[in-house]
């Protein structure tokens, strides 16, 4: 019996040792190495002491704001989507453009916020001046925050899906006003949600770097960009892969601060 | 036990289908040999007509693929598992290629048409005696600019023009550290090869004054920008701007005369190569007067063939802009190849400017 159970865990350990704890052992042991090949902690010498570290603050400051509005707009969302009547469908269709390629869809932003596109046909038709909105720190957050909102929304919906409405009429028996009742018994129940929500927006978000580009025309400098100009240019896969361990930590640091306490339950 | 079994199978079955399939895959990379030549490109850098008349009058079947980097193809040739049998890579890579010993030489004596290159294009102190290296375009780095949308006063005769006041949330740059950073330096009269990084700092604070004008710093998508009369000011390539202006009459292209980079991409035959005779065949084939005048006239660049230049109209020859005359070709510099090192510090620089934008 025991030896069941452990050989089935086989595959995954491999797994694991393969394309998770091999590629980390990877990036920490490159990024110990200089131009020549050398060992060396001066890749981590150069990340303090340059610009990366204003850059690291930028990024999260960035990611923040992504992650900031895109929570702002997913929460009601996904309440109301829970009162539709067809709700597994209506959340169908605010997944399906997730589907559609990333980089497509910036494209895409490209002709929309274009100085002839239809946004400013609209302003234009309103009685605004047409202006570039595209390379502007709006329009990143704005294609940034509508690309992950469907991640979002989808484990905040599962949260308030499984909610046991008993529960909030329960609070308005005993006297609770509306935002008692959302502060006390709805938030509660559903922060593991949120919390999952926020992973999966703020640990891209740190690290995007086609958009920064396209759409923000290289005004806004996530560490994402810097990582692919250290390996792609440069050639410095030390350098890169310094930069890289430092996303790692910040993504861990995340992870840890998002975690499930197993405490719940207190609501 | 019988679970056990069935996971383990499901990974070698699955193993053995993704084995089967990469080898399929290597199969088409590596198809070259005596009667396919596999040509690796820039993107839309020849006429596809010419590849077909290639196929017809010598029976060679070509499998051209496209890269957008200097660097995304080197990488790739170092890494083999590929069969290229030309590339066309540029003047400071094609010495780090010769460096690591990935280049053939070639043998100039099946090359009856190499006496159609203009004699300015050979022998560069890249490629000396072009032993690796045949040129295939050349251009300039340069302002492309909408006259109508700026004041009069603003020609881009000198570098000092972009900072113009008058020029605010207007200017595009090129994505391109090399270029920028040397920019900077030409504005400062200091050579786009500096070595010495207090010219590079004193290039770096001057273009962290460009704050206010640059609206952004992109690729390849300047292009329709520019042609949709989205952007104003570009700095770019004279080959992009070439085809801008083919799009959009209304633009203008200057070098200005603090200098700037001149660059050759010249055509290569890499190690991998499985068909060495039919690379020098396409070698020859694209020298050729006819076959390099139709060629110029759908890519745009400038070419290095005198004969060529019989065949095309006076009017694409004697535009200074972008055929500069060898005089005052005096002011621009070929990139030279930096060392990683250097090559660094310019990136690590350009990536400073990009943070001081707002």
């Amino acid at each position: 019996m025991k030896f069941k159970s452990k050989g089935a865990f086989l595959p995954y350990l491999l797994w694991i040792a393969l394309f998770v704890i091999a590629p980390i052992g990877l990036v920490l042991y490159y990024s110990m190495l200089n131009l020549n090949g050398e060992f060396t902690l001066g890749n981590y010498k150069n990340f303090f002491t340059s610009a990366y570290l204003a850059m690291t603050l930028t990024s999260f400051w960035y990611a923040f704001l992504i992650t900031f509005f895109t929570l702002i707009i997913s929460y009601p969302t996904a309440y109301l989507l829970t009162k539709t009547k067809h709700k597994h469908l209506w959340l169908m269709l605010i997944i399906i453009p997730s589907w559609i390629n990333l980089l497509l869809k910036t494209y895409a932003f490209i002709g929309i916020f274009g100085l002839y596109g239809p946004v400013n046909a609209i302003m234009n038709l309103l009685g605004f001046d047409p202006t570039q909105i595209l390379f502007t720190d709006f329009s990143f957050v704005f294609v940034a925050v509508y690309i992950f909102i469907p991640f979002m929304i989808i484990p905040i919906f599962n949260a308030l899906d499984k909610m046991n409405p008993s529960l909030i009429y329960a609070s308005r028996d005993l006297g609770a006003s509306p935002l008692t009742t959302f502060r006390r018994v709805i938030v509660p129940l559903t922060i593991q949600g949120v919390k999952s929500g926020i992973q999966v927006t703020f640990i891209p978000a740190l690290s995007l770097f086609m958009i920064t580009r396209l759409i923000a025309g290289n005004k806004v400098i996530t560490l994402g960009t810097a990582i692919e100009q250290q390996f792609l240019v440069a050639q410095n896969w030390g350098m890169g892969s310094t930069i890289a361990v430092f996303l790692i930590l910040i993504m861990f640091a995340i992870m840890v601060f998002t975690r499930t306490k197993k405490k719940g339950g207190r609501a | 036990m019988k679970s056990l079994i069935h996971t383990m199978l499901a990974i070698v079955i699955a193993c053995g289908l993704l084995a089967f399939v990469a080898a399929k895959l290597d199969a088409t990379n590596a198809a070259g040999g005596k009667d396919t030549l596999v040509v690796y490109n820039w993107g839309e850098y020849i006429d596809p007509s010419l590849i077909d008349q290639f196929e017809e009058e010598t029976g060679i079947s070509v499998i051209y693929e496209t890269y957008d980097s200097n660097e995304a193809m080197l990488t790739k040739i170092r890494q083999g598992g590929s069969a290229y049998d030309v590339v066309v890579p540029s003047e400071y890579t094609i010495e780090t290629m010769i460096e690591e010993d990935l280049l053939i030489e070639i043998d100039h004596s099946k090359l009856p048409n190499l006496q159609n290159i203009d004699p300015y294009f050979l022998d560069l102190p890249f490629d000396p005696k072009n032993k690796y290296s045949i040129p295939y375009f050349w251009g300039t780095v340069g302002v492309v600019y909408n006259p109508k949308d700026i004041p009069e006063h603003i020609t881009f005769d000198s570098w000092d023009d972009l900072w113009d006041p008058a020029l605010k949330n207007k200017v595009f740059l090129v994505d391109g550290a090399r270029e920028v950073i040397g920019l900077g330096l030409n504005s400062l009269g200091y050579s786009l090869n500096s070595r010495d990084d207090n010219e590079l700092k004193e290039a770096l604070e001057k273009l962290k004054k460009l704050n206010g004008n640059v609206k952004a710093i992109i690729g390849d998508e300047i292009t329709p920008l520019m042609i949709n009369n989205e952007a104003t000011v570009a700095v770019t390539f004279s080959g992009q701007a070439a085809d801008m202006m083919f799009e959009n009459e209304e633009l203008n292209y200057a070098v200005p005369s603090e200098g700037s980079n001149l660059w050759f991409d010249n055509m290569v035959i890499p190690k991998t190569s499985l068909n060495v005779e039919g690379a020098h065949q396409f070698i020859n084939f694209m020298l050729n007067a006819e076959v390099a005048s139709q060629n110029t006239d759908y890519v745009g660049y400038a070419i290095p063939n005198k004969a060529a230049w019989e065949l095309l109209d006076d009017e694409v020859v004697n535009d200074e802009r972008f055929y500069p005359r060898e005089e005052s070709r005096t002011n621009l510099e070929v990139y030279e190849n930096l060392g990683l090192e250097l090559l660094g510090t310019y990136n690590e620089y350009f990536l400073e400017f990009k943070m001081s934008l707002q």
